[in-house]
């Protein structure tokens, strides 16, 4: 298999069925979530206040005071390697046409230089957060290898991606398949490890916002 | 055709007003091509100017002629051109004056004379599947190449076709087409893809075997690294754009008109080895992304399945809704039945669980 067929076949046959066994996963693990439903909660609410899981759907994503004290590295690194890791998947020009071809829906792209920046901060982040994760005796009790499979599904497509355009280490045609065919990994095993947060924590902190309202803690 | 074997082509260049000037200018661009330093010219032009006739022999099978009419028409008032002509051409179907029996004569001559010197053309695929979509005087691709390749010194797959299956293997290869490198496997074979390939690197390679006797430094897949080395993408003048993220997205829209990167309309040259950007065609004149349309990847196997030309190399290939429809429906399903299986085990568990009361819990017997 030639370099080119290796990428038709990540950008056609590869790409179908990660996509595919994405949906299916996400499907599955939403529908297996929502149908286990909680205890019903026959205490009468203290608050009514109906929109308080949808609010704490974006309060969440702002830290809490005092984080930055307890864990400085986990706060900053964090949030480094989240908004980097946002900003080069959805505003990298590459990216939109993908996501155009698969949507038909496009925006501006940001800036290539400003791309890899914050691709070249999220992988940095990674690192740190991987370091710190080795390091602190705490975490690393309780890491487990779906953590480190994790990370390392997060962290190939970002390097490959960076390689492939600065066509370091290995040839373009070559890193490039590399490249899509990491992010089809991580695609597949999204749905299956911890990954899963990116769909699951919008249904948590709805849950928990909603929860703690009734219970007279309104977000 | 045949030219007379005893001259050498320095002679035959001089009886064609060739100067010397002009020679040495163009093996000056042999070692630039060779990426060879410039003070080698003059070697190579000792070395082009003494050789005798090399015998050439070229076989055409599944093809278009496309590879023969980039070579003959697009270069033919060239130096190249000439030196092409000068080297001996003992058979070529297409442009031989001879046909029929007089024809193959001449081949079955050719080969006997030049037994295990000459270099064998190659261009279009061999029908494998059936053998009856491409004959030669009643005989096979594939026995006549068998035939021919056992007295080569060695062999030029000339064009996409030849050296990677090209359009006749696209899918679904009605024909069984298969490359040249399927078939003969003791000689050594270069392949020059492209479709067609640029004339300079059908000629460059012949010049350098001519020079060195031997065959050049080759790729992965067997391609001429002095033509082939860099990607289309590497050496394309409109490169700075895409580093600056300034694409066309239609063809005449005002990034079109500005010259911007062609990337979002389907340009394959980032994937691409080829020598269009720098060699370019038409005697230097322009390439195709020059002309304002993306490359297409023709010197890469496989380039005719590899998608629409127009589509990103960041997009699908093909519709990827359908399979991403089964995906959701297999998923549901399978939450379905988990949903089920919970409510079933919370449902046993229920049942099986014991009311303790006060009763139970023994009284005297702790005694």
């Amino acid at each position: 298999m030639s370099q080119l067929e290796l990428l038709t076949w990540a950008r056609g046959t590869g790409l179908a069925w990660a996509l595919a066994l994405c949906a299916a996963g996400i499907v599955l693990r939403l529908a297996e979530m929502l149908s286990l439903g909680r205890s019903v909660d026959l205490a009468p609410a203290r608050l009514h206040r109906p929109g308080s899981g949808w609010r704490t759907v974006f309060t969440r994503s702002l830290p809490p005071p005092g984080m930055f004290r307890r864990e400085p590295v986990g706060y900053v690194a964090g949030y480094l390697f989240h908004l980097g890791l946002l900003l080069t998947l959805f505003f990298s020009a590459a990216h939109i046409e993908l996501f155009r071809a698969l949507w038909g829906v496009s925006w501006p792209a940001l800036p290539p230089a400003l791309i890899d920046a914050v691709a070249l901060v999220a992988i940095f982040s990674l690192l740190v957060l991987l370091a710190q994760r080795l390091s602190h005796p705490v975490k690393r009790l309780l890491s487990g290898f779906a953590d480190y499979l994790a990370w390392a599904a997060t962290m190939l497509p970002l390097l490959t991606g960076y390689l492939a355009t600065h066509h370091l280490l290995l040839a373009y045609p070559l890193m490039l398949p590399l490249h899509i065919l990491s992010a089809e990994l991580l695609l597949v095993l999204l749905p299956f490890t911890k990954l899963f947060h990116g769909v699951s924590v919008f249904f948590s902190r709805w849950y928990n916002g909603n929860a703690f309202a009734r219970k007279g803690v309104a977000s | 055709m045949r030219i007379e074997h005893q001259l050498t082509v320095g002679e035959g260049l001089r009886q064609h007003g060739v100067s010397r000037r002009a020679f040495l200018k163009f093996c000056a661009s042999l070692a630039a091509l060779m990426a060879l330093p410039p003070s080698l010219a003059p070697a190579i032009a000792a070395a082009i100017g003494r050789a005798r006739r090399q015998s050439v022999i070229w076989l055409s099978f599944q093809e278009c002629t496309g590879c023969t009419e980039s070579l003959t028409r697009s270069h033919s008032p060239t130096l190249e051109g000439l030196i092409f002509d000068l080297i001996s051409l003992d058979y070529h179907h297409t442009l031989q004056a001879a046909a029929g029996e007089a024809a193959e004569r001449d081949r079955e001559q050719a080969m006997k004379d030049n037994e295990g010197k000459y270099l064998l053309v190659v261009d279009g695929s061999l029908p494998l599947g059936n053998p009856g979509y491409s004959t030669i005087a009643g005989r096979s691709n594939l026995d006549l190449l068998t035939e021919a390749a056992r007295g080569a010194a060695a062999l030029v797959a000339v064009g996409s076709c030849a050296a990677f299956g090209g359009i006749p293997g696209a899918d679904p290869n009605p024909t069984g087409a298969v490359p040249v490198g399927a078939v003969v496997h003791d000689k050594p074979i270069i392949n020059i893809p492209g479709c067609p390939p640029i004339p300079l690197a059908i000629t460059g390679t012949l010049a350098y075997f001519l020079t060195f006797g031997r065959i050049p430094a080759l790729d992965a897949l067997g391609r001429p690294r002095m033509f082939y080395g860099d990607t289309i993408h590497d050496r394309c003048y409109r490169r700075p754009f895409y580093d600056q993220g300034k694409f066309a997205a239609s063809f005449d829209d005002e990034g079109a008109r500005q010259g911007w990167c062609l990337f979002k309309l389907g340009c394959k040259g980032p994937v691409t080895h080829n020598a269009c950007a720098s060699l370019k065609w038409n005697q230097g004149t322009s390439f195709p992304i020059q002309s304002g349309h993306g490359c297409l990847g023709c010197s890469e196997p496989g380039f005719w399945d590899a998608g629409s030309f127009y589509r990103p190399l960041s997009s699908p290939v093909s519709a990827v809704g359908a399979t991403v429809a089964a995906g959701v429906a297999i998923g549901a399903a399978a939450g379905l039945a988990a949903a089920l299986r919970n409510r079933s085990v919370r449902a046993a568990a229920r049942a099986a669980h014991q009311q303790v009361g006060v009763n139970d819990l023994g009284g005297g017997d702790a005694k």
